[in-house]
C-alpha cells in the first residue's frame, strides 16, 4: 500500500505540472453540478444516509459550496475516494473539490500543487482509555500499557509526549489499526492511541463503545480541511468563504433556524453584509449577493454541522475541544466578512 | 425358523439353498455408514470428535447469535436494542442500497429489468431440452449487451440518463463480473492460441502480454487504469472510471484465462491437429473443430476456478473508488446511526457471494458430468 502510495503522489506531482486549471467556477455553473470528492466512508465525516444521500462533516462542506454557487445545496455528485486516488482525482479535474479528511501539510500544498483553503477539522493525535479507569486526563497515564501502530508517527508522538511529561508507559506495538482495536477492547493495554477522529471512529466499533471515552488532550498537529487545485484563485475564494461563512455565522449566532429572522431584524452591519441585506459584497465573488444567506439556510453554521454529525449526541461523541470557535477557546476562526 | 423348515421340507434329494443371513449388524444400514466414514480409524474417530465438539459450541452460538436473540423488524437501530444478537434490520433498511447502490429509486426497474432478463436468458440458454436455446444464447451474445447498456445508461428513447458514478452494489458486482468474465474467455482463448503460434510477432506480443499482466497485482492495474491511464489521455477527455474498471478487470482475467486455455491446448494429443491436417481443415477449422472443443472440455474446472476468483476480485475496484457490494456494506457500516454493526453486514455480503460462487461451482460440476463422461475416472 505504501508503494501505491508512493506511486499516487508521483502521479499527482506529475499532473500537478501539466495542469493549470482556471475557470472552475464558470465550468462547475456550466455543468449545473459540483463534483465533490469525499471519502469512501468515515463515520460522521461522510457517509451515505438511509436513503443514499451522502452526509457528514465534511459533506457539509461540499453542499455549503453548492449552496453559495447555485442556491440549492443539493446540487453535488459525490465521488468517493480512496487515500491513494484522492490527488489524482482532483489533479485530473475529476473532482472540483476535496473534502475528505485530508491533512493539510507543506509538502501538499506546495509539491503536489494544491491549495488548502481552510481547516475544517483540527484533528491530532489522542487517547483513548475505558471509563471504568475514571482517567480524566492523558496526564494520569503515568505507567499505562498504550496500544500503539508501529511505524507511524504516532509512536513518536507517544514517545515524546511521555518523556515531555516525566512519565513511563508500556508500548503493545500492532501492524494494522484493527489488531490494535481488537486487541485493546479485549484489555490487553489500557490506553489506545491514534488521531482522534480515528478514535472515535474505532469506538463506535467496539463491543461496549459507551465503555470507552476519548480524553481531551491532542499531541500532534493534523489540520485536516478542503482543497482545490493551485493556480484558480477564484474559485479558491468560492470554497474558501462558503466554508468562512458557516464560521462566521457561528460567531454571530446565526442558526439555520432563525437566519430568517436575524435577515429580517438584525442591525449588525456585518451580519447585513452577509446576509445580503446591505452592500455587494456577494456579488463580487461572481455569485448571487446573499449566497451565505443560503449557505447558512440549507446547511446551517459549523457549529450545527458539527453538533449534527460528530458532536457530543452523535455516536462519534467527540467534544469540540480545539474546534470550537475562537470566542470559545478554541481554534476555529475566520477573517471578517468585510 | 425351526416350525417354518418343518413345514416346508424339501424333497429328497432336491437341493434348497438355506435362507440368507442378514448381514452382520455392523456392515450395512447407518450405523455401518457412520462406523465406516466416522469412526474408519483412531484419527477418523479423534477427527470425528473434535468436529463435534466444535460443532456443539459454534452452531448453538450462531444460532443464538443470528436467529434466536436477533432483531428482524423494525426501522431503526433502537429496535435492535432489546436483543443482544444480531440486527438484521441494518440489512433490511439498508437492502436496496446494497442492491442497487446509488441508483435512483425510480430508475431502479430498469436495473431489474436487465439483471432479470440477463439471468433469465442465461439460465434458459444452460438448461437442457429447451427449444430455440441457440436463439437465446444469441439474443445473450448480441442484442442482449447493447439492450443492457442503453437501459442501465439511459440517455436515449426517453430514459433519464444515469450516470454509471451512480451505479453500485450487486448490481455493479454482477455488471463488473460478466463483463469481465464475457469478455475473458473469448479473449483468453485468442491470447492462449497466440502463445502457441507459429508466428513470432504474434507469439511475442502474446507472451509479453500474458507475462505482463500476470506480474502484477490487479490492484495495480485498477490503480493503473484509474489513476495512470488519464495521464495518457488528451486533458479534457474524462475517460469513465467504471470503463476503466471494467477494461482493467477484462485484460486481467483474460490473461488468467489464456494460461488455462493453454493448459488445455497442451492436453490435446499432436495426433488429433496431425488427423485434422489429413483430413484437409485448415488451421481455424481445426481449431474450432477439433482442438478446442476437446481443449476446454478438459480445462472446465479451472475455466470456472477463474470465474470465481474474478467474481470475488470485483471487490476491489472499492480501491478506485467504485461502490461495489462488499462496499456498499462498508459505507453503510460507517453511517453513525449503523455504526458497529459490521459483522451484520458481512455475513449478509458473505451469503450473497456464496449463493452466486457456489451456483457457478455447481453448473460447472454439472457440464464435466454431462460432457466429461469419457473421461471419466
Amino acid at each position: 500500500m505504501r508503494f501505491v502510495g508512493y506511486l499516487a503522489m508521483g502521479v499527482a506531482a506529475a499532473l500537478a505540472a501539466g495542469q493549470a486549471g482556471a475557470g472552475t467556477l464558470d465550468d462547475v455553473k456550466k455543468r449545473g453540478s459540483l463534483l465533490c470528492g469525499v471519502t469512501t466512508g468515515l463515520a460522521g465525516f461522510a457517509a451515505p444516509n438511509d436513503k443514499g444521500e451522502w452526509a457528514g462533516f465534511d459533506v457539509d462542506v461540499c453542499r455549503a459550496v453548492a449552496a453559495a454557487v447555485f442556491g440549492d445545496a443539493t446540487k453535488v455528485k459525490y465521488v468517493p475516494t480512496t487515500a491513494v486516488s484522492r490527488f489524482p482525482a482532483l489533479q485530473s479535474g475529476e473532482v472540483d473539490l476535496l473534502s475528505r479528511n485530508t491533512t493539510w501539510t507543506y509538502d501538499r500544498d506546495v509539491k503536489l500543487g494544491f491549495d488548502f483553503v481552510g481547516v475544517s477539522f483540527y484533528d491530532g493525535q489522542g487517547f483513548m482509555v475505558k471509563k471504568g479507569l475514571n482517567v480524566k486526563s492523558a496526564l494520569q497515564l503515568n505507567g499505562a500499557t498504550v496500544c500503539v501502530q508501529t511505524g507511524t508517527s504516532t509512536e513518536l508522538n507517544l514517545a515524546d509526549y511521555f518523556r515531555a511529561n516525566k512519565m513511563s508507559y508500556k508500548p503493545v506495538i500492532y501492524e494494522k489499526a484493527d489488531e490494535i482495536r481488537v486487541a485493546y477492547d479485549q484489555g490487553r493495554c489500557d490506553v489506545y492511541t491514534t488521531d482522534r477522529s480515528g478514535l472515535a471512529a474505532q469506538r463506535t466499533q467496539m463491543s461496549k463503545p459507551d465503555d470507552h471515552v476519548v480524553l481531551p488532550e491532542v499531541i500532534s498537529k493534523e489540520p485536516l480541511g478542503p482543497l482545490v487545485r493551485h493556480g484558480d484563485n477564484q474559485w479558491g475564494d468560492v470554497v474558501r468563504w462558503a466554508f468562512n461563512a458557516m464560521i462566521i455565522a457561528e460567531e454571530k449566532g446565526i442558526t439555520a433556524a432563525n437566519v430568517d429572522q436575524v435577515k429580517a431584524s438584525s442591525q449588525d452591519p456585518e451580519v447585513r453584509r452577509l446576509l445580503g441585506v446591505e452592500g455587494d459584497f456577494g456579488t463580487r465573488l461572481s455569485l448571487e449577493n446573499d449566497w451565505p444567506y443560503k449557505v447558512i439556510k440549507q446547511v446551517g453554521n459549523i457549529g450545527e454541522s458539527y453538533e449534527r454529525h460528530i458532536g457530543p449526541k452523535t455516536p462519534i461523541g467527540l467534544d469540540r475541544g480545539v474546534n470550537n470557535l475562537w470566542s470559545s477557546g478554541g481554534l476555529v476562526y475566520s477573517p471578517p466578512y468585510r | 425358523m425351526a416350525t417354518a423348515s418343518d413345514i416346508d421340507r424339501p424333497a429328497a434329494g432336491e437341493f434348497r439353498p438355506k435362507p440368507d443371513q442378514p448381514p452382520p449388524a455392523l456392515s450395512v444400514g447407518p450405523l455401518a455408514w457412520v462406523k465406516r466414514n466416522l469412526f474408519g480409524s483412531r484419527f477418523d474417530s479423534l477427527l470425528t470428535l473434535a468436529c463435534l465438539a466444535a460443532l456443539y459450541y459454534l452452531v448453538p452460538a450462531v444460532w443464538r447469535w443470528a436467529v434466536a436473540e436477533a432483531t428482524f423488524v423494525g426501522d431503526s437501530r433502537e429496535a435492535c436494542a432489546p436483543n443482544p444478537g444480531a440486527c438484521w434490520v441494518f440489512v433490511n433498511v439498508r437492502i436496496e442500497q446494497f442492491i442497487y447502490g446509488f441508483y435512483p429509486q425510480a430508475e431502479r426497474w430498469r436495473a431489474n429489468v436487465v439483471v432479470l432478463l440477463g439471468l433469465g436468458s442465461l439460465t434458459y440458454a444452460l438448461s437442457e431440452a429447451m427449444p430455440w436455446r441457440k436463439w437465446v444464447a444469441l439474443f445473450l451474445i448480441l442484442p442482449y449487451p447493447v439492450l443492457a447498456y442503453i437501459l442501465l445508461l439511459g440517455g436515449m428513447f426517453g430514459l433519464p440518463p444515469v450516470e454509471t458514478r451512480l451505479w453500485g452494489g450487486l448490481l455493479l458486482t454482477l455488471i463488473i463480473a460478466s463483463v469481465g468474465i464475457s469478455a475473458s474467455l473469448p479473449l483468453g482463448i485468442a491470447l492462449a492460441l497466440g502463445r502457441r503460434s507459429k508466428m513470432p510477432v504474434i507469439q511475442l506480443l502474446s507472451i509479453g502480454f500474458i507475462e505482463f499482466v500476470r506480474a502484477v497485482p490487479l490492484i495495480t492495474v485498477l490503480f493503473m487504469a484509474s489513476v495512470v491511464l488519464p495521464l495518457f489521455l488528451p486533458p479534457g477527455s474524462n475517460f469513465d472510471q467504471l470503463l476503466r474498471a471494467l477494461i482493467g478487470v477484462s485484460l486481467f482475467a483474460a490473461a488468467y484465462m489464456a494460461e488455462v486455455v493453454r493448459g488445455g491446448l497442451q492436453a490435446v494429443p499432436k495426433g488429433q491437429t496431425e488427423a485434422a491436417a489429413a483430413l484437409g481443415l485448415g488451421y481455424w477449422s481445426t481449431m474450432r473443430l477439433i482442438v478446442l472443443p476437446q481443449a476446454l472440455r478438459y480445462v472446465i474446472p479451472a475455466i470456472v476456478s477463474n470465474f470465481i476468483g474474478l467474481f470475488k476480485d470485483t471487490t476491489l475496484v472499492l480501491i478506485i473508488g467504485l461502490s461495489d457490494l462488499l462496499q456498499m456494506v462498508k459505507l453503510a457500516t460507517t453511517d453513525s446511526k449503523w455504526i458497529g454493526l459490521a459483522t451484520e453486514g458481512y455475513a449478509f455480503a458473505g451469503a450473497v457471494f456464496f449463493v452466486f460462487c457456489f451456483g457457478m461451482s455447481r453448473y460447472s460440476l454439472y457440464l464435466e458430468r454431462k460432457l466429461g463422461t469419457g473421461y471419466r475416472r
